[in-house]
This record gives structure tokens, sequence and C-alpha cells, in this order.
């Protein structure tokens, strides 16, 4: 400014200066008494105004006269008007309230946890599921490592809380995954079929989960896909298992995005070099392709389609119990086709639209020569194909609560032919759920809801309530229950031979509390689930069993104390019986550890860009059953406690104008002895331990991402 | 000579937003951006009673764009100084808002852009491991859409530069680009001649300390 119209203004201000000036002041706190500092004063329509200090104070003057309008606003307080008198000469006391937005409410917590970027006081991140040491990037394998799963890992599927994997639903965006897992052989894992980084949010329900689902006894794991990438890319990887490739392309007006992935894995050379137990006779190789399409129809509306085709075929050959000094082979080839369609819409009103539909299917083909004696090799052909859809409406109502009706049915068809007999059959499920999200006040929060279901198979129909209710203390404690009753399916393998059976119950009871720091999270819970109802199939098939489960379980997670330095702990104390299947009476399950721990270590090291992860697993001895005790014995003997330690290291760099990474990851480290449990012979003289088939996986990597940094992604991949 | 007609109705636009401006906007304003890029001012408390200031100032003119500009400069300038990373989200939530308000009086405007830019690495550090992917992408789509809409804006290169120089290298960060980029800024920063004594013209002098840091 020129010192001429500096002059000017100085000409035109001096008036001003000779009116009356009032001094206006006064303080500003909290409803606490608290002082508010960082807050701002201003007269409405003038430039006059102050901000207060730290003591909460503010003072200033004013040529306004007479009645004027004051406003105080504060970041994460509501602002406030008040009509003041500039003559008045009085001292403002002036309170404001805690804004109530998004991020304070309290939110429903029993019995979940949530790892998602779009939210706070998550306790995890998206990420945190695939930067855990030894989980290898496998969704259902970091969730071991929270509290509430057992480590069981001679079989597929989480097992949670004293209950089996079956009893475990995962759903991607809605829709029903009835395979998630790779077919196994038998006393070998699969693991989960699709890649953690499709997923931006995921939530995994330990119990007392929404009445949105059902079919679950004890826990569901619910994946919710991302809605469109930040760019397009491509990638390639190797490893010493195998090899992947894939594109992922966003349109210029950044409304449509494709993608495709391959990978093929081939076990068959890392099994030349180290040895396993059971050596392999078919492969082991996967090929695996995915695809995805994601398109916003408008400003509120998403299309996605996503699916998957895999195909496996793997076998090995074991040492007979039954027939020492033979072999026995088992050999498996898998087929397995996934695709998910939704849509999501705002239909007006304060009314949203969601469209799912889902086609899967399944076959297993096993060639198994188990017994020798057997005129000739047994082939055993499971295929199960299942359609669905599901509609929802849900409504906002106020700023927090919500609304939601909704809709699904399935129509599974469950074939299955041992050699040339044949046991099919098919069923139409049809269910219907209201749910509503109602805010008391922003920190007392209750879900009422209640799931109605009917499958034709069984020709009954279940009703199942859902209550949970959430008290936020202040701003990083809540208080939370859950109540609710689940209803499912027996397994198809007993559908198949007696259709008289009727559904599975399990009720839940859970009481929680959770501290959510930005560097911490605490978190406790107690739970108790009884089951009724579950299959016998002695001395025929039926519905007279039962049992329960309850447990106390502990999270700790620090960001903060050790610099570069990220940690949890978790620990489950789990009771629980049950009469089941062939169990003469209830005693703890072959898959039920009574304490489980988990601690898991990330360190990183920014001056040679590494990643080191550690993680640490422990599970007391399980039950097995041992045919040389008596009756009254039955399941009485345990296992060797688990001990698996896994590291992982990954270093980050760039290859020309690729980002590259090299991983290196070894499971069970130290080598501990693992035992899941023994196989007896049928005169009960010769038993084999269940045990990994390679101790110790030792797995090399190098990734490289042209176009979009995803070197974040890969370094937690391992 | 539609074009023209275009232009003149333009000038004449521009003309009555100028006359609009009062003596006490202007002088307000003069004070309160002259001492912006002065040390005093980088502190998260000079800078939230500056912000407040210039929201004084906003909320009493309604019409103008560049007061509720600097109020969303000086409050994620605040959000990035911040120790506690827990008060980054609500205060950048401000400054978008102000920011928001600012474009609707000034759409398509560079400098306007350069913020947005800002305010996605302010997001960012929040924390860096999850949120890397998403607001460093957003960061540097603002910066190039601040390049786009006036290539002569020396602040789009004085952030590229700084992003480079503090971002790791096997992220994308490179000293030598840095200071290449940083030189280019202050060449732009001579040339650039603000469209008025209140017109964004921040930056020079931070410019010239990253330039250093970038030759060590």
């Amino acid at each position: 400014m020129s010192s001429i119209s500096r002059y000017l203004c100085l000409l035109m201000f001096t008036p001003l200066f000779s009116l009356a000036q009032s001094k206006i002041s006064g303080k500003v706190t909290d409803s606490k008494k608290h002082p508010l500092p960082g807050v701002n004063i201003a007269l409405k329509g003038s430039y006059d105004g102050a901000t207060t200090t730290a003591d909460g104070s503010f003072s200033f003057t004013t040529s306004a006269t007479g009645d004027q309008v004051l406003s105080a606003t504060l970041t994460n307080y509501q602002p406030l008007e008040l009509k003041i008198n500039t003559g008045s000469g009085e001292q403002l006391n002036i309170v404001l309230k805690n804004a109530v937005n998004a991020l304070r409410v309290v939110t429903i917590s029993a019995g979940s946890f949530e790892a998602s970027d779009d939210k706070k006081g998550t306790v995890l991140k998206p990420l945190d599921i695939v930067t855990t040491a030894g989980a290898g990037a496998d969704i259902a394998n970091a969730i071991k490592t929270l509290p509430g799963a057992q480590q069981t890992n001679d079989r597929e599927g989480l097992f949670v809380r004293g209950g089996t994997g079956y009893e475990t639903q995962t759903l991607i965006d809605g829709m029903l995954v009835r395979n998630p897992f790779y077919s196994s052989l038998p006393d070998i894992p699969g693991r989960g079929r699709f890649s953690p980084f499709l997923f931006k949010g995921t939530t995994f329900s330990s119990g007392g989960y929404s009445a949105q689902y059902g079919q679950g006894l004890s826990s569901a794991l619910i994946l919710e896909s991302i809605d469109l990438p930040e760019r397009s890319s491509s990638s390639v990887g190797v490893s010493v298992i195998g090899v992947n490739a894939g594109v992922d392309n966003l349109s210029k007006d950044k409304k449509t995005s494709y993608g495709i992935e391959a990978d093929y894995t081939n076990l068959a050379p890392y099994f030349n070099i180290v040895k396993p137990k059971n050596s392999p006779n078919l492969g082991p190789e996967i090929i695996g392709t995915s695809a995805n399409f994601r398109h916003k129809t408008s400003r509120t509306g998403m299309l996605k389609f996503y699916g998957y085709g895999n195909w496996t075929k793997m076998g090995f050959n074991s040492n007979s119990l039954e027939y020492p000094g033979y072999t026995e082979s088992f050999k498996l080839r898998n087929n397995n086709v996934y695709t998910n369609l939704t849509y999501r819409e705002n239909i007006g009103h304060d009314w949203h639209l969601y469209l799912g539909a889902s086609f899967s299917s399944n076959t297993d083909n096993i060639d198994a020569d188990t017994l020798l004696k057997n005129p000739a090799p047994s082939l055993i052909k499971v295929t199960s194909n299942l359609s669905q859809s599901r509609v929802m409406f849900y409504k906002n109502l106020g700023r927090f609560s919500v609304l939601r009706l909704g809709g699904e049915y399935q129509y599974v068809e469950e074939k299955s032919a041992f050699n040339q007999n044949k046991a099919n059959y098919s069923d139409n499920y049809t269910a219907a759920f209201a749910e509503g999200d109602i805010y008391f006040t922003p920190s007392f929060v209750g879900r009422v809801g209640g799931r109605a279901e009917y499958s034709s198979v069984l020709a009954k129909m279940d009703f199942a309530p859902r209550v949970s209710l959430a008290y936020k203390l202040n701003n990083y404690s809540q208080f939370s229950v859950a109540y609710g009753d689940y209803y499912q399916k027996p397994e198809p393998q007993y559908i198949r031979f007696d259709r008289n059976l009727g559904y599975m119950k399990a009720t839940h009871y859970i009481v929680s509390y959770q501290r959510v720091a930005a560097d911490y999270t605490f978190r406790t819970e107690l739970f108790y689930k009884k089951y009724k109802d579950l299959v016998k199939t002695v001395p025929y098939y039926n519905n007279n069993g039962d049992g329960y489960a309850q447990g106390v379980e502990l999270f700790w997670r620090d960001r903060k104390t050790f610099k570069n330095v990220d940690y949890w702990i978790s620990y489950s104390y789990l009771d629980t019986k049950r009469d089941y299947l062939n169990y003469p009476y209830r005693v703890q399950p072959d898959f039920a550890a009574n304490h489980t721990a988990s601690i898991v270590y990330k360190h990183y090291l920014p001056k040679i860009t590494t990643n080191l992860g550690l993680t640490y697993s422990f599970a007391s001895g399980r039950p097995y059953y041992n045919p040389n005790q008596p009756a009254d014995k039955f399941m009485s003997d345990r296992t060797i406690t688990y001990n698996a330690v896994g590291v992982s290291a990954s270093y980050l760099t760039s290859i020309r104008k690729a980002f590259t990474i090299f991983v290196l990851s070894v499971s069970n480290a130290l080598g501990n002895k693992q035992v899941f449990g023994y196989h007896y012979s049928t005169d009960g003289l010769r038993r084999d331990e269940v045990v990994p088939n390679v101790p110790r996986f030792i797995y090399l990597g190098m990734f490289m991402n042209f176009g979009i940094d995803r070197r974040q992604d890969v370094i937690n991949n391992l | 000579m539609k074009r023209f007609f275009l232009a003149f109705l333009l000038t004449g636009t521009m003309a009555t937003a100028a006359m609009a401006q009062s003596a006490q906007y202007t002088d307000a304003m003069t004070k309160q951006t002259s001492d912006l890029d002065s040390s005093s001012t980088f502190n998260p408390d000079a800078l939230q009673q500056k912000g407040n200031t210039f929201e004084r100032i906003a909320d009493a003119e309604k019409s103008q764009w560049l007061p509720y500009y600097y109020a969303a400069y000086t409050q994620v300038m605040q959000a990035l100084m911040l120790k506690d990373k827990s008060q980054v989200d609500p205060i950048a939530d401000r400054s978008e808002a102000n920011l928001d308000k600012a474009e609707a009086l000034s759409p398509k405007n560079s400098e306007i852009a350069c913020i947005r830019s800002l305010i996605a690495t302010a997001r960012l550090t929040v924390d860096p491991m999850t949120r890397g992917q998403k607001y460093g992408a957003d960061a540097a789509a603002q910066l190039q859409q601040a390049k786009a809409l006036n290539p002569e804006n020396p602040r789009v290169y004085m952030l590229q530069g700084q992003s480079l120089l503090y971002t790791p290298e096997q992220f994308g960060g490179s000293k030598s680009q840095a200071k290449t980029t940083l030189e280019l800024a202050l060449a732009k920063f001579a040339a650039f001649k603000p469209e008025s004594t209140i017109a964004p013209h921040w930056g020079e002098g931070y410019t010239r300390m990253m330039l250093q840091a970038s030759q060590k």
C-alpha cells in the first residue's frame, strides 16, 4: 500500500477514534468451568472481537453502540450467540457446550472389533490386518491375534468363543461367502481366498452381532469392499512359491474403475527342498483370478462388482496308521467361483436403498485311497451352488439414529456323491430383519432388532431378537452390553442324511468396557454363551446336543510408549463344554483351549526403510480323544501347549520407476514343536501326531508396483 | 466481438468488486497480511489468533474471498504445527469450510487449490501409515490442479519442493529435485506480481529456508 493511501486511511479512520469506544470483556469456560483459550469472540457485522487467552478471558473495544450480537466460536464446541449492550460494561460469562459430532458419539461396540479408516475410535486400521507378522496377509490369520479367536491351525476357519469354524460367517458387502477358505486337506488348513487389500473396512464380531446377519452361531466377519481406487496402477510379484500380476484402471472422470488380477502358486519346488512330513503327489498348485468393476452412478449412487475364481489341485501321501508300512493317498481338486454385485443409492427423504445379488459355486473332487482293504479308491464329489439376493432400506432419523429394514433370499444346491452313491438336496432360505439404532442422547445408544428366518429343507421358522446398549462415560471410555439369539442350519453333511433336523441355537450375553485414546486402546469383555439343539450323530441324528461357553478377554494396544513401535497384546480365557456329534456327554471340545494369548509387535526403522514384525502366539493344551481311556475319561487328555513366533522383515526401495519391496518372513521361527491332536488306529495301539506339514515356512518375495505407491501395502503384506 | 463484450463485462464486475472493498477492509487486511511471513506468527497460538481475526473480517464482509482464504491458510498452518494430532481433523474441517466459502466466491483459483493441498497434507500427518496413500495422492493432485489453473503461481512450486524435500527418498522424495523445484519457485516469486497488496504473497522466505535445507 502506498504511503498516500495509508495516509488516506488514517484520515478516514481518525473520526472514529474520536467517537466513544466501549470496552467489552469477559471469560469463556466449558460446562465444567474449565477456561477455554482460543475462542473467537466477534461482534456480528463488524471486525471487532478478540481471541480468548490461556485463562479464557477476552477484552476488546468497539465503536458500535447499543444492542449487538456477540458470537463465540471454537473448534469442537457448539457456537454461541448472545445479545449484549455495548454500553452496559458488564463482565460477560460465556459457557460453551461440547459439539456433538459423529466422532464423539457413542457407538455399538460390544463383541465387535472394527478396522476402518473412515471412523474414529476403531481398534484397528485395515492395514493392521495385514501388518501382522506370521499372518501371511491372511485376514483370518491376523484376526487370530485378537481376543476371542482360537489358535486352531490344524483346520481352517475362525473358532470363536467355544464355537466351531462353521459357526463363523463371512460376508462381503452384506453378501454371504460360503467358502471363504481354500479347500483343505486333512489336518492342513486352507487360507483365505481373497486379498485383504480389497477391503476398506473389516469388522470381526466375536458375538452379539446385528440382526442384519444370520446363520452364524458364534461370529461374523463383515468385509466392506473399497469404492474407487486412488489412481490407476499395475503390479507384479515374484516369490519362492509363485507369481502374480494385476492392473487397476481408474477412468479419467474418476467415476469408473476396473481391475483384474491373476496369480499362480506352486509349492512343489519348495517342497522338493524343504521336505514336508507328508510328501506331495499332486501339485500343490493354485491358479487364482479376480476381477472388479466399480461405477459411481450418481453423486450418491455406487455400483460394484467383485468376483473371483480359483482352481486348486493338491494331494499328499502319508504313512498309513492302520497298516504300518503302507502309504495312503489323498488328492483334492477344487474349483471355486464367487461373484458379488451390489448397488447403493440415496432415494430421497433420508431413505437409502441397498441391493445385492451373488452367485457362488464350489466343487471339491476328492480321490482318497485311505483304506487299503477297500475294493476301489473312494471318489468323493461335493458341489454347492449358492444364489442369493438381498435388499435393504435404511433411513436416517435425526442426526445419528438409523432404521434398517431388509430381507434376503438364498437358494442353495448341495450335491454330494460318494462313488456311485448320491445324496443331494436344495434349500430355499428366506429372512427378513428390522433394526433401529436409537440415540437416546449422544452418549447413550440402543440397538434393537429382530430377524425372522425360514428354511425349506428344515421346514422350520425361527425368530431371533437382538439388543445392544452402549453408554459413553467420557471422551475415551464406553461401556456396553449385548444380548441376542442366533440360529444356524446344521452342516450340509448332516442335513444330507436327515431332513428332520432343526436349527441349532446360541444365546449370547456380553458385557464390555473399552477405552480408546489416540495412542492406546484398552478393551475387556465378559461373555456367556448358551448352546441349544446342537447336532448329535449318536445314537441317531438328532438335535439333542447342548453346551455353554464363558470367559473373559483383554486387549491392549500401544502406539506411543516406544518410538516407531506399535504393539498389541490380547488374552482370552475360555471355559466351554459341549455335548455334540458323538460325544457321550458335555466335555471341552477338541478345538478349544482354555488360555490363548498373542503379542504382535511392529517396529519401523526409518533409516533403512525396513519394517520388522514379530508375532508370538500362545495357547494352552487342547483336549484330544484317546480311545484307550475309559468312557468317563472321554477327551480328558491334553496336547502340549502351543507356541509360535512369526517374524517378518520388509525392505522398501525403488528400482527405476517402480516402487519395490522385498519381503522375508518366517513362520514358527524358533521351531517350537506344535501338536494339535492325535489320530489313533482302530485298535488304539498306534497313534500319529497332528502337526503342521512343514514345521517352519520361509517365504521370500519381491513385489513391484508401477503408478501408485502401494509399497506400504506390500510391506505390510507379510 | 462476443469475446470482447465478455471481457468488458468481466472487467466491469471486477471493478465493481474492487470498488466494494472499503478502506476499512483494505486497511485491516493489509495489517493482518503484512506479518504472515514473520517468525512471530508461526506458532499455533498466534496462527489461531490470526485465523480468528480473518474469520471475523470474512463474516462481516461475506462477499470477499480473501479473508476466508487467509482464515483457511492460517488454520491449516496451525493444524500442521500441532503436537496433539487428535486436534488436526477438526481444525482441518474448519479450514476446509472457510475454503469452500472462498471457492464459492472465487472459483477455479490456483491459490485455493494450494491450500487444499496443505489440508490434505495436514490430514496425512495424523496417521501417515494408513492415510498416506489417500491424502498423499490428494495433496499432489491439488497441486497439479493449482498448476493447471495458474502455472505462474510460485506457491505451487514451493509446496511441490516442500513435498520432495520432506518425503523419504524411498517414497519418491529427492533433495536434488527439491532444490531444482525450489529454485524454480524463487524465480516465480521474483516474477510474481500479486493482484493487490492484500492478495496472496506469502512463502518466499520459507522457500529460501527450504532451499538451504535442500543443499545440505
